[in-house]
Protein backbone atom coordinates (compact mmCIF):
# COMPACT_ATOMS: atom_id res chain seq x y z
CA UNK A 1 0.00 0.00 0.00
CA UNK A 2 1.30 3.76 -1.16
CA UNK A 3 1.93 5.90 2.01
CA UNK A 4 2.05 9.52 2.24
CA UNK A 5 5.49 10.40 3.47
CA UNK A 6 5.82 13.99 2.28
CA UNK A 7 2.99 16.42 0.88
CA UNK A 8 2.08 20.10 1.01
CA UNK A 9 1.37 21.42 4.81
CA UNK A 10 -2.28 22.68 5.11
CA UNK A 11 -0.98 26.08 6.79
CA UNK A 12 0.94 26.35 3.64
CA UNK A 13 -0.70 27.75 0.56
CA UNK A 14 -0.14 26.59 -3.02
CA UNK A 15 0.88 29.91 -4.94
CA UNK A 16 3.83 29.96 -7.01
CA UNK A 17 7.28 32.11 -5.30
CA UNK A 18 7.99 35.58 -5.64
CA UNK A 19 11.70 34.99 -3.93
CA UNK A 20 14.55 34.72 -5.76
CA UNK A 21 16.38 31.55 -6.47
CA UNK A 22 18.42 30.03 -4.09
CA UNK A 23 16.48 32.23 -1.13
CA UNK A 24 16.00 30.45 2.24
CA UNK A 25 12.84 32.59 2.65
CA UNK A 26 11.19 29.60 1.46
CA UNK A 27 12.44 26.90 3.42
CA UNK A 28 12.01 28.91 6.42
CA UNK A 29 7.97 29.30 5.53
CA UNK A 30 7.70 25.80 4.88
CA UNK A 31 9.37 24.73 8.23
CA UNK A 32 7.12 27.14 9.75
CA UNK A 33 4.30 25.78 8.15
CA UNK A 34 4.63 22.19 9.09
CA UNK A 35 5.26 22.90 12.74
CA UNK A 36 1.80 25.22 13.12
CA UNK A 37 -0.22 21.64 11.44
CA UNK A 38 2.29 19.59 13.52
CA UNK A 39 1.12 21.28 16.73
CA UNK A 40 -2.05 22.05 15.50
CA UNK A 41 -2.37 25.63 16.15
CA UNK A 42 -3.26 26.98 12.42
CA UNK A 43 -6.66 27.72 13.84
CA UNK A 44 -5.84 29.55 16.94
CA UNK A 45 -2.70 31.56 14.91
CA UNK A 46 -2.38 34.86 14.15
CA UNK A 47 1.40 35.80 12.43
CA UNK A 48 2.97 38.97 11.76
CA UNK A 49 4.89 39.56 8.54
CA UNK A 50 7.79 42.38 8.15
CA UNK A 51 8.80 44.78 6.30
CA UNK A 52 11.67 43.59 3.91
CA UNK A 53 11.73 40.67 1.36
CA UNK A 54 9.23 38.56 3.44
CA UNK A 55 6.48 41.19 3.41
CA UNK A 56 4.39 38.96 1.57
CA UNK A 57 5.12 36.14 3.96
CA UNK A 58 1.35 36.11 4.36
CA UNK A 59 0.90 35.08 0.45
CA UNK A 60 2.12 31.60 1.51
CA UNK A 61 0.85 31.05 4.99
CA UNK A 62 -3.02 29.41 4.82
CA UNK A 63 -3.68 31.43 8.62
CA UNK A 64 -4.80 34.83 9.91
CA UNK A 65 -2.00 37.53 9.07
CA UNK A 66 -1.29 40.99 9.20
CA UNK A 67 1.63 43.19 8.36
CA UNK A 68 3.62 45.76 10.76
CA UNK A 69 4.89 48.95 9.99
CA UNK A 70 9.12 48.49 9.32
CA UNK A 71 10.63 47.31 12.76
CA UNK A 72 7.33 47.64 15.10
CA UNK A 73 6.28 43.39 14.87
CA UNK A 74 7.21 42.78 18.35
CA UNK A 75 5.21 45.69 19.89
CA UNK A 76 2.41 44.84 17.68
CA UNK A 77 2.25 40.67 18.56
CA UNK A 78 2.80 42.32 22.14
CA UNK A 79 -0.79 43.75 22.03
CA UNK A 80 -2.44 40.88 20.10
CA UNK A 81 -1.14 38.17 22.70
CA UNK A 82 -2.12 40.08 25.79
CA UNK A 83 -5.94 40.46 24.13
CA UNK A 84 -5.58 37.22 23.07
CA UNK A 85 -3.69 35.33 25.07
CA UNK A 86 -5.06 32.18 23.88
CA UNK A 87 -4.16 32.42 20.59
CA UNK A 88 -0.74 31.52 18.97
CA UNK A 89 1.38 34.87 18.10
CA UNK A 90 4.52 34.77 16.54
CA UNK A 91 6.35 37.53 14.40
CA UNK A 92 8.42 36.82 11.24
CA UNK A 93 11.32 39.15 10.61
CA UNK A 94 14.02 40.09 8.64
CA UNK A 95 17.84 41.31 9.89
CA UNK A 96 17.17 45.20 9.31
CA UNK A 97 13.71 45.05 10.66
CA UNK A 98 14.72 43.23 13.98
CA UNK A 99 18.11 44.42 14.46
CA UNK A 100 18.38 48.18 12.69
CA UNK A 101 14.99 50.27 12.56
CA UNK A 102 13.42 47.35 15.18
CA UNK A 103 15.74 46.84 17.91
CA UNK A 104 13.84 48.88 20.18
CA UNK A 105 10.88 46.92 20.46
CA UNK A 106 13.01 43.56 20.09
CA UNK A 107 14.59 44.67 23.01
CA UNK A 108 11.90 45.82 25.06
CA UNK A 109 9.57 42.49 24.43
CA UNK A 110 12.37 40.35 25.08
CA UNK A 111 13.01 42.14 28.33
CA UNK A 112 9.40 42.25 28.95
CA UNK A 113 9.15 38.79 28.54
CA UNK A 114 6.29 38.50 26.26
CA UNK A 115 4.67 35.06 25.79
CA UNK A 116 5.95 35.34 21.92
CA UNK A 117 7.83 33.59 19.29
CA UNK A 118 10.13 35.27 16.71
CA UNK A 119 11.51 33.58 13.81
CA UNK A 120 14.29 35.71 12.70
CA UNK A 121 15.87 35.11 9.22
CA UNK A 122 19.29 36.05 9.31
CA UNK A 123 20.56 36.84 5.53
CA UNK A 124 23.21 39.39 6.02
CA UNK A 125 21.97 42.60 3.85
CA UNK A 126 19.06 43.96 2.91
CA UNK A 127 17.28 41.99 0.19
CA UNK A 128 14.29 44.22 -0.97
CA UNK A 129 16.11 47.83 -1.36
CA UNK A 130 19.09 46.51 -3.19
CA UNK A 131 21.81 44.83 -0.70
CA UNK A 132 22.92 47.44 1.20
CA UNK A 133 24.62 46.14 4.40
CA UNK A 134 22.41 45.16 7.33
CA UNK A 135 23.65 45.52 10.59
CA UNK A 136 24.28 42.04 10.67
CA UNK A 137 26.26 41.92 7.29
CA UNK A 138 29.77 40.44 8.54
CA UNK A 139 33.20 42.19 8.45
CA UNK A 140 35.20 42.04 4.73
CA UNK A 141 31.39 41.37 3.31
CA UNK A 142 30.68 43.36 0.04
CA UNK A 143 27.32 45.18 -0.05
CA UNK A 144 26.13 48.12 -2.46
CA UNK A 145 26.68 50.26 0.94
CA UNK A 146 29.74 48.50 1.62
CA UNK A 147 31.69 48.36 -1.84
CA UNK A 148 34.71 47.45 -0.69
CA UNK A 149 33.68 45.05 2.08
CA UNK A 150 32.24 46.18 5.71
CA UNK A 151 35.36 47.45 7.62
CA UNK A 152 34.96 48.10 11.59
CA UNK A 153 36.38 51.57 11.42
CA UNK A 154 34.08 52.99 9.04
CA UNK A 155 30.50 50.73 9.41
CA UNK A 156 30.79 49.27 12.87
CA UNK A 157 30.59 45.61 13.98
CA UNK A 158 27.99 42.96 13.18
CA UNK A 159 25.46 43.11 15.80
CA UNK A 160 24.97 39.57 17.52
CA UNK A 161 21.75 39.97 18.31
CA UNK A 162 21.28 36.60 20.63
CA UNK A 163 24.29 37.21 22.46
CA UNK A 164 22.71 40.33 23.66
CA UNK A 165 19.65 39.05 24.65
CA UNK A 166 20.70 36.26 26.36
CA UNK A 167 21.53 38.80 29.69
CA UNK A 168 17.62 39.38 29.72
CA UNK A 169 15.78 37.71 32.51
CA UNK A 170 12.51 37.91 30.57
CA UNK A 171 14.23 35.99 27.51
CA UNK A 172 13.16 31.41 27.75
CA UNK A 173 14.54 30.38 24.52
CA UNK A 174 17.18 31.86 22.23
CA UNK A 175 18.75 29.28 19.05
CA UNK A 176 21.03 29.81 16.36
CA UNK A 177 20.71 27.42 13.03
CA UNK A 178 21.42 27.76 9.64
CA UNK A 179 19.67 26.15 6.41
CA UNK A 180 22.88 24.85 4.35
CA UNK A 181 22.62 21.07 5.01
CA UNK A 182 19.19 18.89 5.10
CA UNK A 183 20.70 17.81 8.71
CA UNK A 184 20.92 21.62 9.57
CA UNK A 185 17.65 22.41 8.18
CA UNK A 186 16.44 19.95 10.28
CA UNK A 187 17.87 21.08 13.48
CA UNK A 188 16.35 24.70 12.39
CA UNK A 189 13.03 22.99 12.36
CA UNK A 190 14.00 21.25 16.15
CA UNK A 191 14.86 24.75 17.22
CA UNK A 192 11.50 26.46 15.88
CA UNK A 193 9.10 23.66 17.60
CA UNK A 194 11.00 23.77 20.82
CA UNK A 195 10.44 28.38 20.22
CA UNK A 196 6.65 27.36 19.60
CA UNK A 197 6.11 24.95 22.40
CA UNK A 198 7.70 27.70 24.64
CA UNK A 199 4.64 29.91 23.73
CA UNK A 200 2.29 27.03 23.94
CA UNK A 201 3.56 26.53 27.52
CA UNK A 202 3.02 30.08 28.70
CA UNK A 203 7.39 29.64 29.24
CA UNK A 204 7.99 33.31 27.83
CA UNK A 205 9.80 34.94 25.09
CA UNK A 206 11.76 32.57 22.28
CA UNK A 207 13.55 33.38 19.26
CA UNK A 208 15.43 31.10 16.33
CA UNK A 209 17.86 32.76 14.35
CA UNK A 210 18.45 31.09 11.23
CA UNK A 211 21.57 31.87 8.94
CA UNK A 212 19.76 32.08 5.38
CA UNK A 213 21.45 32.34 1.73
CA UNK A 214 20.77 35.62 -0.23
CA UNK A 215 22.59 34.73 -3.30
CA UNK A 216 21.11 38.05 -5.43
CA UNK A 217 23.27 40.38 -3.51
CA UNK A 218 25.88 37.54 -2.29
CA UNK A 219 26.64 37.82 -5.60
CA UNK A 220 27.08 33.98 -5.51
CA UNK A 221 25.04 30.80 -6.59
CA UNK A 222 23.16 28.96 -4.07
CA UNK A 223 25.34 26.24 -3.79
CA UNK A 224 28.24 28.73 -2.74
CA UNK A 225 26.06 30.94 -0.70
CA UNK A 226 25.61 27.99 1.63
CA UNK A 227 28.83 26.77 1.82
CA UNK A 228 29.83 30.83 2.84
CA UNK A 229 27.61 30.39 5.32
CA UNK A 230 28.59 27.48 6.60
CA UNK A 231 32.40 28.06 6.19
CA UNK A 232 32.78 31.95 7.19
CA UNK A 233 29.38 33.58 8.33
CA UNK A 234 29.18 30.56 11.55
CA UNK A 235 32.55 32.32 12.48
CA UNK A 236 30.71 35.50 13.25
CA UNK A 237 27.48 33.83 14.24
CA UNK A 238 28.38 30.63 16.04
CA UNK A 239 25.46 27.96 15.89
CA UNK A 240 23.51 26.23 18.83
CA UNK A 241 21.81 27.32 21.76
CA UNK A 242 22.77 30.43 23.28
CA UNK A 243 19.63 30.47 26.22
CA UNK B 1 -25.86 64.04 51.57
CA UNK B 2 -23.79 62.64 49.03
CA UNK B 3 -22.90 64.84 46.23
CA UNK B 4 -24.00 63.70 42.68
CA UNK B 5 -20.62 65.07 41.59
CA UNK B 6 -17.06 64.27 41.36
CA UNK B 7 -14.10 66.58 40.89
CA UNK B 8 -11.83 65.15 38.36
CA UNK B 9 -8.77 66.70 36.10
CA UNK B 10 -9.33 66.41 32.19
CA UNK B 11 -6.51 63.81 32.17
CA UNK B 12 -8.32 61.35 34.22
CA UNK B 13 -11.47 62.24 32.82
CA UNK B 14 -10.03 60.76 29.42
CA UNK B 15 -8.98 57.63 31.04
CA UNK B 16 -12.21 57.39 32.43
CA UNK B 17 -14.46 58.09 30.17
CA UNK B 18 -12.80 55.50 28.14
CA UNK B 19 -13.08 53.10 30.29
CA UNK B 20 -16.66 54.05 30.49
CA UNK B 21 -16.62 53.72 26.57
CA UNK B 22 -15.37 49.96 26.41
CA UNK B 23 -11.67 50.85 26.13
CA UNK B 24 -10.02 47.17 26.11
CA UNK B 25 -6.53 48.03 25.70
CA UNK B 26 -4.37 50.80 26.58
CA UNK B 27 -0.63 51.64 26.06
CA UNK B 28 1.01 54.57 26.52
CA UNK B 29 4.56 56.53 27.31
CA UNK B 30 4.89 59.19 29.65
CA UNK B 31 5.00 62.42 28.51
CA UNK B 32 4.28 66.12 30.05
CA UNK B 33 1.37 67.68 30.17
CA UNK B 34 -0.35 64.31 29.89
CA UNK B 35 1.00 61.83 32.20
CA UNK B 36 -2.31 61.41 34.73
CA UNK B 37 -3.41 59.88 32.03
CA UNK B 38 -0.95 57.20 31.84
CA UNK B 39 -1.02 57.14 35.37
CA UNK B 40 -4.43 56.94 36.02
CA UNK B 41 -5.00 54.41 33.33
CA UNK B 42 -2.10 51.93 34.56
CA UNK B 43 -4.63 51.81 38.19
CA UNK B 44 -7.97 51.83 36.54
CA UNK B 45 -7.50 49.23 33.52
CA UNK B 46 -6.18 46.25 35.38
CA UNK B 47 -8.95 47.26 38.51
CA UNK B 48 -11.30 46.41 35.46
CA UNK B 49 -9.33 43.66 34.36
CA UNK B 50 -8.12 45.32 30.46
CA UNK B 51 -4.67 45.34 29.42
CA UNK B 52 -2.18 48.55 30.08
CA UNK B 53 1.06 48.12 28.72
CA UNK B 54 3.46 51.04 29.21
CA UNK B 55 5.72 51.27 26.28
CA UNK B 56 9.17 51.68 25.25
CA UNK B 57 8.28 54.42 23.11
CA UNK B 58 5.32 56.39 21.29
CA UNK B 59 6.53 54.43 18.47
CA UNK B 60 5.98 50.82 20.29
CA UNK B 61 2.54 52.56 21.83
CA UNK B 62 0.65 52.97 18.78
CA UNK B 63 1.58 49.95 17.04
CA UNK B 64 0.41 48.10 20.05
CA UNK B 65 -2.63 50.17 19.23
CA UNK B 66 -2.62 48.89 16.08
CA UNK B 67 -2.05 44.89 16.97
CA UNK B 68 -4.98 45.51 20.24
CA UNK B 69 -7.19 47.19 17.23
CA UNK B 70 -6.59 44.38 14.97
CA UNK B 71 -7.74 41.79 17.32
CA UNK B 72 -10.93 43.63 17.56
CA UNK B 73 -10.98 45.53 20.78
CA UNK B 74 -11.61 49.03 21.57
CA UNK B 75 -7.89 50.72 21.60
CA UNK B 76 -6.31 54.02 22.94
CA UNK B 77 -3.42 55.74 23.67
CA UNK B 78 -2.72 59.50 24.44
CA UNK B 79 0.35 61.07 24.34
CA UNK B 80 1.47 65.32 23.41
CA UNK B 81 2.73 66.73 20.54
CA UNK B 82 6.41 65.47 20.15
CA UNK B 83 5.13 62.07 21.31
CA UNK B 84 2.18 62.21 18.62
CA UNK B 85 5.21 63.54 16.03
CA UNK B 86 6.67 60.28 16.89
CA UNK B 87 3.17 58.02 16.37
CA UNK B 88 2.27 59.67 12.48
CA UNK B 89 4.01 56.85 11.37
CA UNK B 90 1.63 54.35 12.82
CA UNK B 91 -1.69 56.86 12.44
CA UNK B 92 -0.91 56.17 8.99
CA UNK B 93 -0.79 52.38 8.90
CA UNK B 94 -4.19 52.11 10.89
CA UNK B 95 -5.83 54.45 8.12
CA UNK B 96 -4.07 52.12 6.26
CA UNK B 97 -5.75 49.22 7.41
CA UNK B 98 -8.91 50.45 8.20
CA UNK B 99 -8.44 49.80 11.97
CA UNK B 100 -10.20 51.93 14.31
CA UNK B 101 -8.42 53.31 17.26
CA UNK B 102 -8.78 56.71 19.73
CA UNK B 103 -5.22 58.81 19.80
CA UNK B 104 -5.96 61.22 22.71
CA UNK B 105 -2.65 64.45 21.90
CA UNK B 106 -2.96 66.87 25.07
CA UNK B 107 -1.14 69.84 22.85
CA UNK B 108 1.84 71.47 24.02
CA UNK B 109 4.19 74.24 23.12
CA UNK B 110 6.07 73.39 20.01
CA UNK B 111 8.16 72.85 17.89
CA UNK B 112 10.59 70.75 18.65
CA UNK B 113 11.04 69.93 22.80
CA UNK B 114 9.32 73.34 22.97
CA UNK B 115 7.87 73.25 26.62
CA UNK B 116 4.84 71.94 28.49
CA UNK B 117 2.52 74.71 28.35
CA UNK B 118 -1.04 74.22 26.76
CA UNK B 119 -0.92 75.24 22.93
CA UNK B 120 -3.10 74.18 20.10
CA UNK B 121 0.01 74.27 18.28
CA UNK B 122 -0.79 70.71 16.23
CA UNK B 123 -4.21 71.72 14.90
CA UNK B 124 -2.71 71.31 10.97
CA UNK B 125 -0.85 68.14 11.82
CA UNK B 126 -3.89 66.46 13.75
CA UNK B 127 -6.28 68.14 10.86
CA UNK B 128 -4.11 67.40 7.41
CA UNK B 129 -2.94 64.34 7.99
CA UNK B 130 0.39 64.41 9.58
CA UNK B 131 2.02 61.09 8.52
CA UNK B 132 2.18 60.11 4.87
CA UNK B 133 -0.43 59.52 2.50
CA UNK B 134 -4.33 59.80 1.13
CA UNK B 135 -5.83 59.60 4.46
CA UNK B 136 -7.97 61.73 7.16
CA UNK B 137 -8.12 61.70 10.94
CA UNK B 138 -11.45 62.60 12.57
CA UNK B 139 -10.47 65.05 15.24
CA UNK B 140 -12.28 66.13 18.29
CA UNK B 141 -12.19 68.90 20.57
CA UNK B 142 -13.57 69.02 23.98
CA UNK B 143 -13.04 72.04 25.71
CA UNK B 144 -14.36 71.39 28.95
CA UNK B 145 -13.72 68.08 31.61
CA UNK B 146 -17.22 67.31 31.62
CA UNK B 147 -17.39 67.51 27.49
CA UNK B 148 -14.55 64.61 27.55
CA UNK B 149 -17.14 62.26 29.06
CA UNK B 150 -19.54 63.17 25.59
CA UNK B 151 -16.43 63.39 23.38
CA UNK B 152 -14.47 60.08 24.46
CA UNK B 153 -17.80 57.80 23.78
CA UNK B 154 -18.23 59.57 19.99
CA UNK B 155 -14.49 58.87 19.03
CA UNK B 156 -14.84 55.55 19.48
CA UNK B 157 -18.04 55.27 17.96
CA UNK B 158 -16.78 56.83 15.03
CA UNK B 159 -13.68 54.70 14.93
CA UNK B 160 -15.44 51.71 15.24
CA UNK B 161 -18.64 52.77 12.48
CA UNK B 162 -15.81 54.22 9.68
CA UNK B 163 -12.53 51.82 10.79
CA UNK B 164 -10.60 54.90 10.95
CA UNK B 165 -7.73 56.14 13.88
CA UNK B 166 -9.99 59.36 15.97
CA UNK B 167 -7.68 62.18 17.18
CA UNK B 168 -9.22 63.90 20.13
CA UNK B 169 -7.44 67.01 20.52
CA UNK B 170 -6.84 68.92 23.72
CA UNK B 171 -3.98 70.79 25.60
CA UNK B 172 -2.40 71.32 28.43
CA UNK B 173 -5.05 73.38 30.36
CA UNK B 174 -7.34 71.01 29.95
CA UNK B 175 -5.49 68.43 30.93
CA UNK B 176 -4.62 69.51 34.18
CA UNK B 177 -6.86 71.10 35.22
CA UNK B 178 -10.18 69.84 37.82
CA UNK B 179 -13.38 70.40 37.38
CA UNK B 180 -16.70 69.32 39.09
CA UNK B 181 -18.56 66.53 36.81
CA UNK B 182 -22.15 65.47 36.97
CA UNK B 183 -22.00 61.68 37.90
CA UNK B 184 -24.86 61.48 34.99
CA UNK B 185 -22.47 61.62 32.71
CA UNK B 186 -20.80 58.23 33.40
CA UNK B 187 -23.84 57.00 32.18
CA UNK B 188 -22.41 55.88 28.51
CA UNK B 189 -24.33 53.60 26.83
CA UNK B 190 -21.22 51.16 25.07
CA UNK B 191 -22.51 50.60 20.92
CA UNK B 192 -21.09 46.84 19.85
CA UNK B 193 -19.97 47.09 16.47
CA UNK B 194 -19.52 44.12 14.89
CA UNK B 195 -15.89 43.68 13.91
CA UNK B 196 -15.93 40.34 11.26
CA UNK B 197 -12.60 41.22 10.10
CA UNK B 198 -10.90 41.19 13.44
CA UNK B 199 -8.03 38.74 13.15
CA UNK B 200 -8.93 36.09 15.95
CA UNK B 201 -7.51 33.04 14.10
CA UNK B 202 -8.86 31.34 11.06
CA UNK B 203 -11.43 28.99 13.25
CA UNK B 204 -14.54 28.11 11.50
CA UNK B 205 -13.63 30.33 8.73
CA UNK B 206 -11.07 31.07 5.66
CA UNK B 207 -7.83 32.65 7.03
CA UNK B 208 -7.79 36.91 7.06
CA UNK B 209 -5.39 39.11 6.32
CA UNK B 210 -5.02 42.97 7.46
CA UNK B 211 -2.53 44.57 5.46
CA UNK B 212 -1.84 48.43 4.03
CA UNK B 213 0.37 47.10 1.31
CA UNK B 214 -0.98 47.44 -2.48
CA UNK B 215 2.26 46.69 -4.63
CA UNK B 216 -0.24 47.78 -8.07
CA UNK B 217 -0.67 51.11 -7.80
CA UNK B 218 -4.69 50.57 -9.06
CA UNK B 219 -5.18 47.99 -6.47
CA UNK B 220 -3.60 51.18 -3.85
CA UNK B 221 -5.73 53.57 -5.70
CA UNK B 222 -8.59 51.65 -5.49
CA UNK B 223 -7.72 51.54 -1.73
CA UNK B 224 -7.22 55.38 -0.62
CA UNK B 225 -10.59 55.89 -3.40
CA UNK B 226 -12.24 53.76 -0.63
CA UNK B 227 -11.27 55.29 2.26
CA UNK B 228 -11.94 59.28 0.27
CA UNK B 229 -15.84 57.93 0.22
CA UNK B 230 -15.74 57.08 3.87
CA UNK B 231 -14.18 60.56 4.47
CA UNK B 232 -16.90 62.31 2.46
CA UNK B 233 -19.39 60.33 4.60
CA UNK B 234 -18.16 61.23 7.79
CA UNK B 235 -18.29 64.92 6.44
CA UNK B 236 -22.16 64.54 5.83
CA UNK B 237 -22.72 62.77 9.11
CA UNK B 238 -20.44 63.78 11.81
CA UNK B 239 -19.65 67.42 11.56
CA UNK B 240 -20.33 69.21 14.91
CA UNK B 241 -20.21 72.51 16.77
CA UNK B 242 -21.52 75.20 18.86
CA UNK B 243 -22.54 78.47 18.84
CA UNK B 244 -24.39 80.77 20.38
CA UNK B 245 -25.24 83.75 17.65
CA UNK B 246 -27.84 86.32 17.61
CA UNK B 247 -28.74 88.54 15.21
CA UNK B 248 -27.56 91.49 17.00
CA UNK B 249 -24.09 90.61 17.34
CA UNK B 250 -21.23 92.82 16.72
CA UNK B 251 -19.14 90.32 16.26
CA UNK B 252 -18.20 86.44 15.88
CA UNK B 253 -15.19 84.78 17.88
CA UNK B 254 -14.46 81.78 16.21
CA UNK B 255 -12.36 79.18 18.61
CA UNK B 256 -12.22 75.75 19.95
CA UNK B 257 -10.80 74.09 23.02
CA UNK B 258 -9.43 75.80 25.57
CA UNK B 259 -9.38 79.04 23.68
CA UNK B 260 -12.99 78.68 23.41
CA UNK B 261 -13.18 78.94 27.43
CA UNK B 262 -11.52 82.46 27.05
CA UNK B 263 -13.72 83.65 24.79
CA UNK B 264 -17.21 82.83 27.06
CA UNK B 265 -15.29 84.39 29.55
CA UNK B 266 -14.80 87.63 27.30
CA UNK B 267 -18.14 87.12 25.89
CA UNK B 268 -19.27 87.81 29.35
CA UNK B 269 -17.24 90.22 30.24
CA UNK B 270 -17.97 92.80 27.26
CA UNK B 271 -22.16 91.74 27.68
CA UNK B 272 -22.12 93.95 31.11
CA UNK B 273 -20.62 96.38 28.45
CA UNK B 274 -23.63 96.17 26.00
CA UNK B 275 -21.42 94.83 23.35
CA UNK B 276 -23.00 91.41 22.05
CA UNK B 277 -20.47 89.05 20.76
CA UNK B 278 -21.17 85.54 19.53
CA UNK B 279 -19.17 82.18 19.77
CA UNK B 280 -18.65 79.60 17.28
CA UNK B 281 -16.98 76.78 18.62
CA UNK B 282 -15.81 73.80 16.36
CA UNK B 283 -16.45 70.29 18.10
CA UNK B 284 -15.19 68.44 14.81
CA UNK B 285 -11.85 70.29 13.84
CA UNK B 286 -11.99 67.77 11.06
CA UNK B 287 -14.99 67.52 9.60
CA UNK B 288 -14.89 70.87 9.91
CA UNK B 289 -18.37 73.22 10.34
CA UNK B 290 -17.58 74.93 6.71
CA UNK B 291 -21.28 74.81 5.63
CA UNK B 292 -22.05 76.09 9.30
CA UNK B 293 -19.64 78.57 9.51
CA UNK B 294 -20.35 79.90 6.41
CA UNK B 295 -24.26 80.61 6.85
CA UNK B 296 -23.30 82.81 9.93
CA UNK B 297 -21.35 85.08 7.37
CA UNK B 298 -24.76 85.81 5.55
CA UNK B 299 -25.91 87.79 8.69
CA UNK B 300 -22.26 88.73 10.41
CA UNK B 301 -19.82 90.11 9.09
CA UNK B 302 -17.27 90.58 11.53
CA UNK B 303 -15.29 87.87 13.20
CA UNK B 304 -12.15 87.25 15.24
CA UNK B 305 -10.46 83.71 15.08
CA UNK B 306 -8.94 82.90 18.89
CA UNK B 307 -6.36 80.34 19.13
CA UNK B 308 -3.05 79.11 20.71
CA UNK B 309 -1.32 78.54 17.79
CA UNK B 310 -0.37 81.05 15.28
CA UNK B 311 -2.89 80.97 12.59
CA UNK B 312 -3.95 77.58 11.44
CA UNK B 313 -7.72 77.07 11.98
CA UNK B 314 -7.39 80.58 10.96
CA UNK B 315 -7.20 79.00 7.34
CA UNK B 316 -10.58 76.78 7.73
CA UNK B 317 -12.48 80.03 8.81
CA UNK B 318 -11.46 81.36 5.76
CA UNK B 319 -12.52 78.49 3.66
CA UNK B 320 -15.41 78.97 5.41
CA UNK B 321 -16.42 82.64 4.57
CA UNK B 322 -14.24 82.47 1.01
CA UNK B 323 -17.77 83.43 -0.83
CA UNK B 324 -18.75 86.28 2.03
CA UNK B 325 -17.23 90.21 2.00
CA UNK B 326 -16.90 89.71 5.87
CA UNK B 327 -13.83 91.19 7.60
CA UNK B 328 -11.71 87.83 9.44
CA UNK B 329 -9.33 88.87 11.98
CA UNK B 330 -6.93 86.65 14.41
CA UNK B 331 -5.88 87.05 17.55
CA UNK B 332 -3.18 84.57 18.41
CA UNK B 333 -0.79 83.31 20.85
CA UNK B 334 2.23 80.85 21.18
CA UNK B 335 4.70 78.69 22.67
CA UNK B 336 2.32 78.15 24.97
CA UNK B 337 0.88 81.65 26.04
CA UNK B 338 -2.39 81.66 27.06
CA UNK B 339 -4.27 84.26 25.99
CA UNK B 340 -5.86 87.14 28.34
CA UNK B 341 -9.15 87.70 28.44
CA UNK B 342 -8.17 91.76 28.52
CA UNK B 343 -5.92 91.34 25.37
CA UNK B 344 -9.12 89.65 24.14
CA UNK B 345 -11.34 92.19 25.03
CA UNK B 346 -8.53 95.09 23.78
CA UNK B 347 -8.72 93.14 20.29
CA UNK B 348 -12.73 93.09 19.99
CA UNK B 349 -12.56 96.91 20.66
CA UNK B 350 -9.84 98.21 17.94
CA UNK B 351 -11.69 95.84 15.54
CA UNK B 352 -15.30 97.37 16.32
CA UNK B 353 -13.78 100.92 16.56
Amino acid sequence: MRKVIYSRPESLREVRTHYCAGCGHGIVHRLVAELIDELELREKTIAIAPVGCAVLAYNYWNFDTTEAAHGRPLAVATAIKRVQPDKFVFTYQGDGDLAAIGTNETIHAACRGENLTVVFVNNGVYGMTGGQMAPTTVLSQKTTTTALGRESKLHGHPLPLLEMLKVLEGVCYLERRALFSPQEIRKAKDALREAFKNQIEERGFSMVEILSPCPTYTKMTPIDNLKWIEKEIVKTYPLGRVK
Amino acid sequence: MASNRVLISGNEAFGEAAILSGCEFYAGYPITPQNELIQYMSRRMLEENRVFVQAESELASINMVFGASLSGVRSMTSSSSPGISLMQEGISYLAGCELPAVIINVMRGGPGLGNIAPSQADYFQSTRGGGHGDYRTPVLAPSSVAEIFKIIPRAFDIADRYRTPVIVLGDGMLGQMMEPVDKSLFDIEVKEYPKPWALRGCKGREPQLIKSLYLAPEALEELNLRLQGRYREIEREDVSFESSISLEDELVIVAYGSAARIAAGVIRKLKRENLDIGLFRPITLWPYPYKELGEISKKIKRFLVLEMSLPQMFEDVKLSLYSSNAEIDTLSRTGGVIPTEEEVIAKIKSILK
